[in-house]
C-alpha cells in the first residue's frame, strides 16, 4: 500500500475518531454539556490525536529504518566475488536497487505478472531486454548474485510494506479505541490535548537542534570518509590544488583558503569604510528627509539575491575592469574573472550589512555622551571620532567580523566572478578560487560520491562551517565582553 | 599662578567670535571633510545601486522582445500527408526534417518577391536566418490542424538568435566575421525584409511562459518551466516552514522555561541564521539525496533544503511579532479562565498574525532568490524543457528553479543567453519586489500600536 494511501487512511480514522469521541462525551454526560470537564471538541481532539500521533511516529521511523534493513539483508547475499574488479560494493548495490526497482516497474506496466517477476532466474537471459522495455537501463550484465540480491530486496521490501500498513493502521485503531474508552464526562480531555500540543511545540523547536546535528553529522561522516582515502597531512600541508578525476589528485587546501581570504579582504576594504561612514552620516548628520531616502536605498542592496551580484560581476564588472587593467590598458589582468572582480562586487553586497549593523550600534550610544562632548566644546566630527566610535567600537568590530563571515561563506559571486584556477598569488587581478566555489565544482560534476575528488567537498564544507561559526561566536563574544553598560 | 605677569614681547593671538584663529579653521575644515566623507560614502552606496539597476534593466529588457519573421508557408500535401487521409497519427511520421525545407523555401520566396539582391541561390542557403525551432512549431500546428494541409498559412516564425542579435544591436557585421552560423549576406537580407515589415520585433511571451532550450537555440529559451519549479519549491517551504516556525516560536516565546535546553535551542537558532547557505546545500545533499534517496533535482528536495535555511529567519521574526503583543492581552484571557494554551492560540496568535505573515513573506522572498544550495542538489545542469505533468510530478520530477535557470544561462557560451539571464533577473526581481510590497502593505494595514 503506498504511503500516501496510508496517510489518508489514518487521517480518515482520525476524523472518525474525532466525531465518535465528541458524540460519546456528550451522550455520556446525558446531553448536559455542563457535566463535562472540558468542551466537547476537546474529547474529539483527544481521540483524533491518539489515532494520529503514534501511527505517524511509527510510520516515520519505519520509513527511515526499512531501507537500512532491506539493504543490509540484500548486501548480506552478495559475496566478495560479486564485486567485480574496479567496482565497489556501493556500485553493485545501486545495480541491485535499479534491478529491483526495474522489476517493480515491469510488474506495474503489466509486462510480467507478479509471480513471473519473482520467479525470474538469471538463466532467463532476457531480463535486461525486459527491463529495457520498461525504460530501465541497466549498465552492466546482471549476474545471478545481483539478481538474487535484487529478488531478496524486493521480497523484504514487499513484506516490510505489508507489515508497515498493518502496524500503522493497527496502532491507529488501538490508539483510537483506548482514547474512546477513556472518554467519560469527568475525563480531563483539555489537559490531555494541551499536553499533546505542547509536545508538538517542543518537537518543532527542537528541529533547530536536529538541523545543526544533521549539518554536523553529514559533514563529519563524509570528512572522515575523505581522510580515510586521502591523507589529512596532504590536505592541510600541500600548496597545490589539482584534482583529476582519473586519480592522482593533489588536494591541498591552502590555495583555496588564500583565495577566500584575499577576496574577503578586498570585499571588507570596500564595504567597511563605505558602510561605516554611511552609517555615521545617517545617524549623526542626515536630516529625516535624506535618511528616509538613503536608508531604504542602501537596504535595497541587501535584498538583491546573490545570483544577481554574480551576474553583475561576470558580465559587467569583469569586462569593465578588463578594459582598464587588461591587455589594452595596464596589462595586469588576463581575464574578466579575478579576485578584484569578485571582491569589489562582494564589497558592494556587504555595504548594507555593515551600515545597518553599525547604524544600530551607533544609535545605541546614549545621547548624554554626545551632549557631554559638545559641552566641552568639541565639534561634531571630534565627538564622533573621540567619543561615539570608541564607545561603539566593540559593536562595530562585531559587525565587521559578521561581515567577514558572510564574505567567506558567499558562493554565487565567487563561482561566477572569481575564476576557477586555484593559485597562490599576490596579484589581485589574477583569477583565483575559493573554498565555496570548489565545493560547488567538486559536487556538481559526475564523479561518484565515493571518490576523494567528490568527498573533498565535505572536508572543505567542514572547514567553511568551522570558520564561519568561529567568526560568529567570536563576534558575539567581543560584543558581550566589551559592551559598555550605560544604564 | 594667577598672578603671572606678562613677559613676552608678542601680542597674544586675538580671539573673537568673528575672527577665526588657525586652529579653529583647521578644526572646522576637518569637520567639513568628515561630513564630505560621510556624504561620499552614501553617494557611493546609492551610485552602486543605480549602476546595478541600470545594468540589469539595460541588459535585460531586450529579452522580452524577440525577432519574428512573417512567412506564408505552403503546406505541401505530397510531403506532409502522402496518403491524403489527414490522419494525424500517420502525419506524425513526418519528422521536423520534412518541414524545414518547406519553411526555407517559403522564406526564399518572400525574399525573391521582395526583389532584394543577394548572392544566395536557394532556400537552403538562408536556413541560418530561421530558428531551428521553427520546423517543430509548424509541425505542431499542422498536427493540430490537419485539415489545413495543402493551403498556404501565415506563420510568425522565430528568427535565429544571430538575426535577433542583429536587430538588437548585439551582433554586427564585424562581430560575425568568424561566425559559421551566419554570414554578412544574411544580414543584408534582414535589412531589406525589415524595411518591408517581414522581419519585426514584438513582445515575447514565450520568454516568460516557455521552456528552456538547448544550447544552440537561445531564441527559444524561456523561464516558464523553472518558474513552476520555483513555485513548487515555495509551496513546500510555505507548508513546512510556516507551521514549524510558528510552533517553535510559540514554544520559545510563551512556554519555554528558562533552562539549559531552551538556551541550547536559542543558540542553535541564532547560529543557523549565520551558517552560509552553501552548507545547507551540503546538508540537503547528504540528508535528502544520499541518505533518504529522494530524487535529485526535485523541487521537493529544494523546498526541504530551503525550509531548513529559512526556518531561523521565520522563527526570529515570529518571535518579535509575539513579543509585540502586550502582556495585558494574556493576563485578560487568563483572568477570565482560559488555559495558557487557549490564551496563546485564541488571543495572542491572531494578534501576532500580521507580523508573522510579514516575516514569512520576507523569508520566502529570501528563499526564492537563493541559488547556492540548489547547485548542490542538482537543480543546475538539468535542462528544464518539459512542463511537469501534474501536481505530484511537479514536486518529484526533476526541474530547475528561477535562479538556477539564470545561472545555467549565464554559464552558456552564446552571448544571446546573457541577455536572457539578465531578463530572467528582471523577472526574479519583480517577484521579489511584489512579495516585499505585499509584506509592507500587510504591515501598514494591520500593524497595531499598543
Amino acid at each position: 500500500m503506498p504511503v500516501l494511501w496510508l496517510i489518508l487512511i489514518v487521517l480518515a480514522l482520525a476524523f472518525a475518531g474525532f466525531v465518535a469521541g465528541r458524540a460519546r462525551a456528550i451522550s455520556g454526560a446525558g446531553d448536559d454539556r455542563r457535566a463535562l470537564h472540558s468542551l466537547p471538541n476537546y474529547y474529539g481532539w483527544n481521540v483524533a490525536m491518539k489515532v494520529m500521533v503514534p501511527a505517524f511516529l511509527v510510520l516515520i521511523l519505519w520509513l527511515i529504518a526499512q531501507p537500512f534493513i532491506v539493504n543490509t539483508k540484500a548486501t548480506g547475499l552478495l559475496s566478495e566475488t560479486a564485486v567485480p574488479e574496479g567496482s565497489t560494493l556501493g556500485l553493485v548495490m545501486s545495480d541491485v536497487r535499479r534491478v529491483a526497482d526495474g522489476l517493480d516497474l515491469v510488474v506495474d506496466r503489466g509486462l510480467l505478472s507478479a509471480a513471473e517477476a519473482s520467479d525470474l532466474t538469471a538463466g532467463a537471459s532476457d531480463i535486461r531486454a525486459t527491463l529495457g522495455n520498461a525504460g530501465v537501463a541497466v549498465g552492466s550484465e546482471i549476474t545471478p548474485e545481483v539478481l538474487a540480491a535484487a529478488q531478496s530486496y524486493r521480497a523484504t521490501n514487499a513484506t516490510g510494506n505489508l507489515l508497515r500498513s498493518i502496524v500503522v493502521i493497527g496502532l491507529a485503531l488501538v490508539g483510537g479505541g483506548l482514547a474512546l474508552a477513556q472518554t467519560k464526562p469527568d475525563f480531563r480531555a483539555r489537559n490531555s490535548v494541551e499536553r499533546g500540543i505542547r509536545a508538538i511545540l517542543v518537537a518543532a523547536a527542537s528541529l533547530a537542534i536536529l538541523t545543526t546535528i544533521g549539518i554536523v553529522l553529514s559533514l563529519v561522516f563524509n570528512t572522515i570518509e575523505f581522510f580515510r582515502i586521502y591523507p589529512a597531512s596532504e590536505f592541510f600541508g600541500s600548496f597545490t590544488w589539482s584534482p583529476s578525476f582519473g586519480g592522482g589528485s593533489q588536494l591541498g587546501i591552502w590555495p583555496l583558503l588564500w583565495g577566500t581570504l584575499y577576496i574577503s579582504l578586498i570585499a571588507l576594504l570596500v564595504s567597511v569604510p563605505i558602510g561605516l561612514f554611511a552609517a555615521v552620516y545617517l545617524s549623526e548628520y542626515a536630516g529625516p528627509k535624506l535618511r528616509a531616502v538613503a536608508k531604504p536605498a542602501l537596504e535595497l542592496l541587501a535584498g538583491i539575491p546573490t545570483i544577481v551580484y554574480g551576474l553583475f560581476a561576470l558580465l559587467t564588472v569583469g569586462p569593465l575592469l578588463l578594459s582598464v587593467f587588461g591587455r589594452d590598458g595596464l596589462n595586469w589582468m588576463q581575464a574578466g574573472t579575478a579576485v578584484m572582480t569578485a571582491g569589489l562586487v562582494m564589497g558592494i553586497m556587504l555595504i548594507p550589512f555593515v551600515s545597518s549593523l553599525s547604524d544600530d550600534i551607533i544609535n545605541a550610544v546614549p545621547q548624554s555622551l554626545r551632549d557631554g562632548s559638545y559641552g566641552l566644546g568639541a565639534t561634531k566630527s571630534e565627538t564622533i571620532k573621540q567619543v561615539i566610535l570608541p564607545a561603539a567600537l566593540p559593536g562595530i568590530v562585531g559587525a565587521v567580523l559578521l561581515a567577514a563571515s558572510r564574505a567567506i561563506g558567499e558562493t554565487m559571486i565567487v563561482v561566477m566572478g572569481a575564476g576557477a584556477a586555484a593559485r597562490l598569488s599576490l596579484n589581485p587581478f589574477d583569477a583565483m578560487t575559493t573554498v565555496t566555489a570548489k565545493i560547488v565544482s567538486q559536487l556538481t560534476g559526475d564523479a561518484d560520491f565515493a571518490s576523494p575528488e567528490a568527498l573533498v567537498a565535505f572536508a572543505l564544507g567542514m572547514t567553511l562551517f568551522v570558520m564561519t561559526l568561529g567568526l560568529n561566536v567570536f563576534a558575539l563574544y567581543i560584543v558581550r565582553k566589551y559592551r559598555e553598560q550605560y544604564d | 599662578m594667577t598672578d603671572a605677569t606678562f613677559t613676552g614681547g608678542k601680542e597674544p593671538a586675538k580671539h573673537g567670535l568673528l575672527t577665526l584663529d588657525a586652529r579653529t579653521k583647521k578644526r572646522n575644515a576637518s569637520e567639513k571633510r568628515f561630513r564630505i566623507y560621510g556624504l561620499a560614502a552614501i553617494g557611493a552606496g546609492v551610485f552602486f545601486l543605480v549602476v546595478l539597476l541600470t545594468a540589469i534593466v539595460s541588459n535585460g529588457i531586450g529579452a522580452f522582445q524577440q525577432t519574428f519573421i512573417e512567412v506564408p508557408v505552403y503546406l505541401e500535401e505530397a510531403k506532409l500527408d502522402k496518403t491524403g487521409n489527414r490522419d494525424p497519427a500517420e502525419m506524425a511520421k513526418v519528422s521536423t526534417f520534412g518541414y524545414s525545407p518547406l519553411i526555407q523555401n517559403a522564406l526564399w520566396k518572400v525574399i525573391v518577391d521582395s526583389g532584394a539582391e543577394t548572392e544566395f541561390e536557394e532556400g537552403k542557403d538562408i536556413k541560418e536566418m530561421i530558428s531551428a525551432s521553427a520546423a517543430a512549431k509548424v509541425r505542431d500546428w499542422v498536427l493540430a490542424n490537419p485539415d489545413r494541409v495543402g493551403e498556404t498559412v501565415d506563420f510568425q516564425i522565430l528568427a535565429s538568435s544571430r538575426v535577433d542579435g542583429y536587430l538588437k544591436g548585439r551582433v554586427s557585421r564585424e562581430s560575425i566575421a568568424q561566425d559559421k552560423n551566419i554570414a554578412a549576406g544574411h544580414l543584408d537580407l534582414v535589412d531589406v525584409l525589415r524595411e518591408q515589415g517581414v522581419v519585426h520585433k514584438s513582445f515575447n511571451w514565450d520568454f516568460i511562459t516557455g521552456a528552456d532550450a538547448s544550447e544552440s537555440r537561445a531564441e527559444q529559451a524561456g523561464l516558464g518551466v523553472s518558474m513552476l519549479g520555483s513555485l513548487f519549491m515555495m509551496i513546500t517551504v510555505l507548508l513546512l516552514a510556516l507551521p514549524i516556525g510558528v510552533a517553535a516560536s510559540i514554544y520559545l516565546e510563551e512556554f519555554a522555561p528558562t533552562n539549559r535546553f531552551t538556551d541550547f535551542i536559542e543558540v542553535n537558532i541564532s547560529n543557523l541564521a549565520a551558517v552560509p547557505s552553501i552548507v545547507f546545500g551540503i546538508l540537503g545533499l547528504a540528508a535528502f539525496i544520499q541518505f533518504a534517496h529522494l530524487p535529485q533535482s526535485a523541487p521537493l528536495v529544494g523546498g526541504l533544503t530551503l525550509t531548513l535555511m529559512t526556518l531561523p529567519t521565520i522563527v526570529i521574526s515570529t518571535r518579535a511579532a509575539l513579543k509585540a503583543v502586550p502582556p495585558s492581552i494574556r493576563d485578560a484571557a487568563l483572568g477570565v479562565g482560559a488555559s495558557k494554551m487557549q490564551a496563546t492560540f485564541h488571543h495572542v496568535l491572531p494578534l501576532a498574525m500580521p507580523g508573522i505573515l510579514t516575516g514569512t513573506i520576507i523569508g520566502l522572498a529570501q528563499a526564492l532568490g537563493e541559488t547556492a544550495p540548489l547547485l548542490l542538489i542538482g537543480m543546475v545542469g538539468y535542462i528544464a524543457t518539459n512542463y511537469p505533468e501534474g501536481v505530484f510530478s511537479g514536486f518529484l520530477s526533476p526541474n530547475s528553479a528561477m535562479p538556477a535557470q539564470i545561472y545555467e544561462w549565464a554559464k552558456r557560451a552564446d552571448p544571446a543567453y546573457y541577455e536572457r539571464a539578465w531578463g530572467g533577473i528582471i523577472v526574479l526581481l519583480l517577484f521579489l519586489l511584489a512579495m516585499n510590497l505585499i509584506a509592507i502593505v500587510l504591515r501598514r494595514k494591520f500593524e497595531r500600536r499598543w
